[in-house]
């Protein structure tokens, strides 16, 4: 029988099977930032040890980190705390740091593909949730605790079991208007929150391939959404492209074996999967939520469903609603909005405001929104700039902010007000998320442009002609 | 942190709501310590206290009626973000056990890395619990490690639960994965030098 992408790559990495228990895993990329990190970094001064493969980490500030003016001290103390203990431990135990201002500096899994760490047929971990991104470069990513960062600075190696296979297919050719956030957003709609729960999840079909590589990121951050453990993408052409020549990147000849073993991992024709989902790509529409988790989610012209008959989800459900102050049977589109995120790891990079500028070019933005237009790291911020898309964006009257995690999850001052409405490309609608009190609308980034110029929850679709920007 | 699990016979807090996220276990805001420690107090903070810090009455941890070192919780409890800080938290407050019908994945490794034990039972058994508990607040439950049982005393129900073989002994025995992994680091070096594929 044959094996499966994730097969291939787990198997070549298990050190140990441990009998009756998990497999000691060992892995090539630990990713690091400053909230869960401080706590494990104790741990190995408390037991006396060294960072065992010092090289194998790498370590940037992105969650506390303000959006404005990072030149000057961080004023918020309880920030500045957690971000200087980044920098005093990995200068303690030898570890590779893209400090604020850094021009490398930025959201962890926006900076590992971009410098060229992140390479297919890696393991891959993070004390974040988020590190399935990794994934969309057929690596195994994903994301631990802060006992689990501890074990991997002390040994390089976590002790996991194996999870299940599932291959979600989307066949089929996406619509104009329709991103990879929807994708993500309808999966996870269909799957449920805990859908993917004790999964691992290659993602395949035509609509995936025809992806590119920052999409595909989207789409595998997001797995987490539906509680897989991770998402992976075969490394194909499109993966290859994307990471020729970047800086930490395998160059010459080494490049070219190293392609050649990657060419390899794909899942074989007759690799059986333990579960196996088909959508098709033409059924999906541009994806908003109206509850407290990421399953809830609508089509933008689609009504808010009923609640479930079973007493113990009803409950839930209602619940849910009744903080985001919606209704069943209601549609959003129309509804006022207060707030417009576009960031996180999720959507912060490129290719998201490449489409948030192709809606907004030549508009103006609505007096009631405030927009929190965030890149993803330094770099990102640096394209964006060098094509122009900042003066597209003030123009329309938005502003462009410095890199970090921001509105995603409010650990800096970018906090919605309590009550506010927030669009948000960010991957979680939680109570609270943004802020105490504060109401998400996950989407995409061309529902979040759209949204921008009405002042009010917007279908791209209606501010495009003919499937090209106005 | 008590660092061993054995039996527990204890009462129960009830939590009937489904797919609690580690957001609501803990908020992010109050992940700025670098220590593990003092998480408790702030165990479900915007369910347990308004916005000018006053104890939200019908939230279940404000109601001295409920007690004891076991959270019965929805199922998917734990789902969101990786931050083991929600583990500390529980942890932390007094909880040795949570029950539900079903965990998020990265979660319930946090829990027990911190020898807070994760029970898994049916939809019927968490439905059958909460009721006992409605009726009763000082029904007891026993969860019982080394016959992998929990019992709900108050009808006598008993379950079978699933637990890695290999985290059960470290349970039992108070080991923490990375004593074990310290100890096999000669074997991590030899994978080291067998990979056929190196990375730079």
């Amino acid at each position: 029988m044959g094996k499966t992408l994730f097969d291939k790559v787990w198997d070549s990495h298990v050190v140990k099977r441990i009998q009756d228990g998990p497999d000691q895993l060992y892995i090539d990329r630990h990713y690091c930032h400053e909230v869960t990190s401080p706590q494990a970094f104790d741990g190995l001064r408390k037991r006396g040890l060294k960072v065992f493969r010092p090289e194998r980490t790498i370590c940037s500030p992105d969650h506390n980190i303000p959006t404005k003016n990072q030149h000057l001290p961080i004023q918020d103390e309880t920030s500045k705390i957690p971000v200087e203990t980044l920098s005093k431990n990995a200068e303690e135990f030898g570890l590779t740091i893209f400090p604020l201002c850094d021009p490398r500096n930025g959201i962890i899994h926006v900076i590992g593909p971009e410098q060229g760490f992140t390479q297919p047929g890696m393991t891959i971990v993070c004390g974040d949730s988020h590190t399935s991104t990794h994934g969309a470069m057929g690596a195994i990513a994903f994301g631990i605790g802060t006992s689990e960062i501890e074990m991997v600075l002390a040994t390089q190696c976590v002790l996991q079991p194996k999870p299940k296979s599932m291959r979600i297919n989307i066949d089929g050719k996406l619509k104009s208007g329709v991103t990879s956030k929807d994708i993500a957003l309808y999966i996870i709609s269909k799957l449920g929150t805990g859908g993917a729960t004790g999964y691992f999840v290659e993602y395949a079909g035509e609509a995936i391939r025809d992806l590119n590589m920052e999409q595909r990121m989207t789409l595998c951050n997001l797995s987490i959404e539906m509680g897989a453990r991770g998402g992976i993408i075969a490394p194909d052409d499109v993966t290859f492209r994307y990471l020729k020549d970047k800086p930490n990147a395998p160059k010459g000849e080494e490049w070219e074996k190293v392609v050649e073993y990657w060419k390899t991992l794909p899942s074989d024709q007759d690799a059986v999967f333990d579960r196996e989902e088909t959508f098709y790509a033409g059924d999906i529409e541009p994806r908003i939520t109206y509850g407290t988790n990421p399953g809830m989610g609508i089509g933008i012209s689609e009504k808010i469903p009923f609640a479930p008959e079973e007493t113990s989800s009803k409950t839930s459900y209602l619940k849910a609603l009744d903080y985001m102050r919606f209704k069943e049977g209601e549609s959003l589109e129309g509804e006022p909005v207060d707030y417009v995120f576009l960031g996180s790891c999720t959507n912060g990079r490129l290719e998201d405001f490449r489409a948030f500028a192709s809606i907004v070019k030549g508009k103006k933005k609505a007096a009631n929104i405030t927009a929190w237009l965030v890149p993803g790291s330094q770099q990102v911020r640096k394209q964006i700039i060098e094509e122009g898309l900042d003066k597209i964006l003030e123009d329309s009257g938005f502003e462009l902010r410095e890199p970090g995690c921001s509105a995603c999850l409010a650990m800096n001052d970018d906090k919605v007000p309590e009550g506010k409405l927030c669009v948000s490309t960010s991957n979680r609608n939680f109570e609270g998320r943004q802020g105490p009190g504060a109401r998400t609308i996950l989407a995409g980034p061309l529902v979040a442009a759209a949204t921008a110029i009405t002042g009010v929850l917007t279908d791209p679709r209606k501010l495009m002609n003919h499937g090209k920007e106005i | 942190m008590e660092k061993k699990f054995n039996i527990l016979r204890s009462t129960a807090v009830p939590l009937p709501i489904e797919n609690v996220d580690t957001d609501q276990i803990i908020p992010a805001r109050f992940l700025k310590s670098t220590t593990k420690d003092g998480f408790g107090k702030n165990l479900f903070r915007d369910w347990r206290y308004d916005s000018d810090n006053k104890p939200i009455k019908d939230f279940v941890l404000n109601n001295p009626v409920y007690k004891g070192s076991i959270l019965v919780a929805g199922k998917n409890f734990g789902c969101g973000s990786s931050r083991e800080h929600a583990a500390w938290a529980i942890a932390d407050y007094g909880f040795k056990a949570v029950v539900s019908s079903f965990f998020a994945d990265i979660h319930k490794n946090n829990e027990l890395n911190n020898f807070v034990l994760p029970v898994v039972v049916s939809e019927k058994f968490l439905e059958s619990l909460f009721e006992s508990i409605n009726k009763d607040p000082k029904t007891e439950i026993t969860i019982d490690l080394p016959s992998q049982t929990i019992t709900n005393e108050a009808t006598g129900e008993k379950q079978q639960f699933e637990i890695n073989p290999f985290k059960k002994e470290c349970l039992l025995e108070g080991l923490d994965d990375i004593e074990y992994l310290l100890k096999n680091r000669k074997e991590i070096e030899k994978f080291e030098t067998e990979r056929a594929v190196k990375w730079n």
